[in-house]
């Protein structure tokens, strides 16, 4: 931490939400390898043999593709809906930054900032969850 | 083919895109739809779902490095958010109605874009001249640390940097790219951020707007882990390699081999679906 340079404060608390921005995308990228690491070695040793379709798009199979129904395949153990959890981590790791910027915003008492901080938040949620879990 | 060889062959590919990617500078998730679609014979909406995937990936590893040296300007990446994340979400609706045919010549014309803009010399356009009156209302003017010191700098032509943005964030949400190359032009161009801080700046937006189309792809089933993963670990593990060997001696030369890369890809994409393909 630089001493004597001016609004000190303010600095310091940027200076914690950039290390706290730094933490929360390193831990999901993170985890979002290991745990789809895990999910891929069980669907592997459990389907090595025929390899899908991907030449005709047919979507996933039904449950890959809402929140809720990778959650409940992924407690199941089941291989493919793992490896997706470990995506959907990793498309939640900027909406957690999200997040946690605007405490920071709220904790500065940084109203304009809070309020573009929710309104990005809002959005995200939106394409997460379309209405629907 | 057997799943297993399929997959390590996906993610050695991928990590060949990621190591040259970060090498060069030019991120590699724009040259993985082509890869896919082009060797892998993957369509086009699995290829966007998994390239998407791996653009947040890169992106936040970039991100969280850049922003703990202080180079980003958060204030600035969460006012442009606004704008990504709408043009993205409108990109990622209209996708689906958009057949994969045009969308791979929209494909091309952006890897041609890429390809021009990483020809051309790369120049810090900061200064510390008065801000705009918007910029300053909304303190986006900052410093980062130059080899010198902390360094000063003021931002400017915000209502211009925000309408180029939208305009990326909708190409990130058709394409599934984290359009890096667009996101530079507005921060460093428009707005006249120092480099560095353009760099750091849109690679933390980049996972933002990724996320918001990827919420969408993942309903629509365009996104597969069998194929998304191997895709996203391999160019991971390309990034992270390429920025421990980043030497500057090699950088152009890779560069113009990256580029020769885009402008093959582009042309392949170009005749495939001139000649019918992508259906």
């Amino acid at each position: 931490m630089r001493a004597g340079t001016p609004s000190s404060s303010a600095r310091d608390d940027e200076r914690v939400l950039q290390t706290w921005i730094g933490r929360v995308l390193r831990a999901g990228v993170v985890s979002a390898a290991l745990v789809g690491l895990v999910g891929g070695a069980i669907y592997l040793s459990r389907h090595g043999t025929a390899w899908p379709d991907y030449a005709t798009f047919h979507g996933v199979p039904a449950g890959l593709d809402t929140v809720h129904g990778i959650v409940r395949g992924a407690l199941e153990g089941r291989g493919r809906w793992i490896t997706q959890l470990a995506l959907l981590i990793l498309i939640a790791t900027p909406v957690a930054r999200v997040a946690m910027s605007a405490v920071a915003f709220a904790r500065e008492r940084d109203g304009i900032y809070v309020g573009v901080t929710l309104v990005v938040l809002a959005l995200l949620l939106y394409s997460f969850l379309g209405g629907r879990l | 083919m057997t799943i297993l060889t399929a997959t390590l062959g996906i993610a050695a590919v991928s990590f060949g895109a990621g190591l040259l990617g970060s090498l060069t500078g030019l991120g590699g998730g724009v040259v993985l739809v082509p890869l896919l679609t082009l060797v892998f014979h993957v369509h086009l909406r699995y290829a966007v779902g998994a390239a998407l995937v791996s653009v947040i990936a890169t992106s936040s590893g970039a991100a969280a490095a850049y922003v703990r040296e202080g180079y980003t300007n958060i204030r600035v990446a969460m006012i442009l958010e606004i704008a990504t994340v709408i043009g993205a979400l409108a990109g990622a609706y209209a996708a689906g109605f958009v057949s994969p045919r045009l969308l791979a010549f929209a494909f091309a014309v952006v890897l041609l874009f890429a390809a021009y803009r990483s020809l051309r010399p790369q120049q810090d356009h900061s200064t510390t001249a008065a801000a705009d009156s918007l910029a300053t209302r909304l303190r986006l003017n900052g410093t980062w640390p130059a080899p010198g010191g902390e360094q000063p700098y003021t931002v400017h032509h915000v209502p211009a940097g925000f309408a180029i943005m939208s305009v990326a964030g909708a190409i990130s949400g058709l394409l599934g790219i984290g359009s890096g190359a667009l996101k530079v032009l507005a921060l460093d161009q428009a707005m006249r951020l120092p480099f560095k801080v353009s760099t750091a700046t849109s690679n933390l937006m980049i996972g933002v707007t990724a996320a918001a189309s990827a919420g969408i792809y993942l309903r629509r089933g365009y996104v597969d882990p069998g194929l998304a993963f191997p895709v996203m670990i391999g160019v991971l593990a390309g990034a992270l390699v390429g920025a421990r060997l980043m030497t500057a001696a090699r950088t152009r030369f890779l560069r113009g081999l990256f580029t020769v890369v885009i402008v093959v890809l582009a042309a392949e994409m170009l005749i495939r679906a001139a000649r019918g393909g992508f259906q």
